[in-house]
């Protein structure tokens, strides 16, 4: 069970064999990249188009290609639904593909989402016919809003963008995995590989980190981190784990010893 | 023994005049010398503000090259009476916020696990030495072995001495390299001139990829990444040395000139071969400079511009011979073609005569890059 070929990632009717998706955010050179990138074993890498032209030679996308990893664009760096509704339009036009990873960010500092403006573009997008996986807040309301104009998946946020702060609100991931009808994907605040099997654990179908690979002292290492412990997240969230008591329970019987 | 030189680059023009020092007969050939990143390049001498963990060779080349600027410059002043705008008044990195003086504290570890000493300063100390640091800077490190240069100054010191030395300079884009038997035999212009020579160098910076004539295996793998950079003009005192800063874990850097110019650089953007100026980098920078020293909002703003850094897959130069007989490169220098000049000039101009890459060099030839070709 979750061999990976038995137990794919499925987004839109899409199956990936790597539930790990990776941005390119952060890396400090392409070679760099393009060693975590093989490390992670991931199959889908999302790209910010405001940031690359899709038509320059030796680009990042150069080398997703090379790794024959998918790209998913992202509007990373708008502000308003109609920017990212403009970046969308110019992505699926550039690389032939109607997925997006739509982000809205309210401001700078906190880059967190602006909730009204994405439903908005995320209406805007799935009525021109994206495949839209929109980065959300942890909000389950909002994630359910997002599910309910068509989006193909959602994207919560365990914190701030590149913050490395882990999940801050596990109950609300758990609520929105609940609720959810379509497949959830932790997206933001990973820092270490525990941060990446506890989303995983909580029932996130995937889990998607730039930051705390590209950022690392050893990035392709810690892709091999985060492989892993996305693989063994999923594992035992299938197996299924045990009730937490308050006191020890003895794991051998005690029936049976001699002298009772 | 007859050289071609394509791109009169910093790094074009200092081999250039280290090969025609030792007796070459060398041509040079760009349609604009010193016109490409060289011109909007702030010509910081910092390398330390440039780390990032896997690249401790590339901080040993630029401590390398750092060290020999002052007698590169000297030597270049005497050989032709005119000023580079060296100075070797240290740098100074300082942090704007706790999450930026974290960052800067782990750079600071990471330096001194390279043997490389630092020296740490309170927000206080910092702002003793630059008063015009914003009150709110939270402390910082000095090098004080670290410099700065004026690109615009360099450029045509190296011209005049190669004049002197009899360099032949052909203003005319080279179109291909002439390759005859296997082995690079010259250069052909764009109107058709073949230009002979026994070892060729390419040095032709983000454009090198772009050369014609080069046999797959020999295309060094160049990519312009974008940099905008600022001039602004005082007429009083302002910062005393080179500032390089992060700003809510963005980073900027000011390097303030004899002449009261203060170059603000610069943001780093990968679109291919667009070189225009945009309303959002001007103010990206301005931002972040202000941050840091408030004061720079009473400044002529005097120029913006955009260059293109030929970059490489590992951020690291391409110092060597290529998989073509003849052909050696220069080209890859992304951030850091004025710091690395002198030392690139050393190493390429021991390939071209000698045929062989000294030690420092090692680790920079193009060959490493041939597995994934």
């Amino acid at each position: 069970m979750a061999n990976p070929r038995e137990d794919p990632l499925v987004i839109a009717g899409e199956a990936f064999g790597s539930r790990l998706i990776t941005g390119t955010g952060g890396a400090p050179s392409l070679a760099v990249l393009r060693d975590a990138l093989t490390a992670s074993g991931t199959e889908l890498t999302t790209v910010a188009m405001r940031r690359v032209d899709p038509s320059a030679h030796g680009s990042v996308l150069d080398v997703l290609r090379d790794c024959g990893v998918r790209v998913l664009p992202n509007t990373a760096g708008c502000f308003t639904a109609g920017e990212a509704v403009l970046t969308a339009k110019l992505a699926r036009e550039a690389l032939g593909t109607s997925w997006v990873k739509l982000e809205v960010i309210a401001d700078e500092r906190t880059l967190l989402p602006d909730p009204i403006e994405l439903v908005d573009a995320a209406e805007q997008l799935v009525a021109d016919g994206f495949t839209v996986l929109p980065y959300t807040n942890d909000d389950p309301v909002l994630a359910r809003r997002l599910e309910q104009v068509g989006c193909a998946a959602v994207m919560p946020l365990g914190s701030p963008i590149g913050s490395g702060l882990g999940i801050r609100n596990p109950h609300n991931i758990e609520l929105i995995v609940e609720a959810a009808g379509v497949p959830v994907i932790l997206d933001a605040g990973i820092g270490t590989a525990s941060d990446a099997a506890l989303a995983m654990e909580l029932g996130c179908d995937a889990v998607l980190l730039a930051t705390a690979v590209t950022r690392a002292q050893e990035p392709a290492l810690m892709a091999r981190a985060m492989r892993h412990a996305v693989a063994a997240g999923r594992l035992a969230r299938l197996a299924g784990r045990i009730p937490r008591r308050r006191y020890a329970q003895a794991s051998s019987p005690f029936e049976g010893r001699t002298g009772t | 023994m007859e050289i071609a030189v394509i791109g009169a680059g910093v790094v074009g023009l200092a081999t250039a005049w280290r090969t025609a020092a030792r007796g070459a007969a060398v041509t040079l050939i760009d349609p604009a010398p010193g016109s490409g990143a060289t011109s909007v390049a702030a010509g910081m001498l910092a390398p330390l503000g440039e780390l990032a963990y896997g690249e401790e060779e590339l901080l040993r080349l630029g401590l390398a090259s750092r060290d020999l600027y002052p007698a590169f410059t000297a030597e270049l002043e005497d050989a032709t009476g005119l000023s580079t705008g060296f100075r070797g008044d240290g740098s100074l990195q300082v942090a704007f916020d706790a999450d930026d003086l974290a960052r800067l504290d782990d750079a600071r570890r990471f330096q001194e696990s390279l043997g490389v000493p630092a020296e740490t300063l309170t927000g206080r100390e910092a702002r003793r030495l630059e008063p015009l640091l914003a009150p709110g800077v939270r402390g910082g490190l000095l090098a004080p072995e670290d410099g700065s240069v004026d690109p615009r100054r360099l450029v045509p010191a190296l011209l005049a001495a190669l004049e002197k030395l009899g360099v032949r300079i052909v203003r005319r884009r080279a179109a291909e390299v002439i390759v005859t038997g296997g082995a690079a035999t010259g250069v052909r212009l764009d109107d058709g001139t073949a230009l002979p020579a026994d070892r060729v160098l390419l040095a032709a910076g983000p454009w090198s990829g772009g050369i014609g004539g080069l046999p797959p295996g020999a295309v060094p793998p160049v990519r312009p990444v974008k940099g905008q950079v600022l001039r602004l003009r005082t007429s009083g005192p302002f910062l005393t040395r080179t500032l390089r800063g992060l700003v809510r874990g963005s980073a900027v850097y000011l390097v303030p000139r004899a002449d009261g110019e203060v170059v603000v650089g610069a943001t780093q953007e990968e679109l291919g071969f667009d070189t225009r100026v945009t309303a959002g980098g001007v103010w990206e920078l301005l931002r972040d400079a202000r941050d840091l020293v408030p004061g720079i909002t009473e400044l002529e703003f005097a120029e913006v511009t955009a260059g293109l850094r030929p970059g490489s897959p590992d951020n690291a130069p391409l110092l060597g011979p290529a998989a073509l007989p003849g052909l050696v490169l220069g080209t890859g220098h992304y951030r850091n073609g004025i710091l690395l000049a002198p030392v690139s000039a050393e190493i390429l101009t021991a390939a071209l005569l000698d045929g062989e890459v000294p030690e420092i060099g090692r680790p920079f030839v193009p060959d490493r890059f041939e597995v994934r070709a």
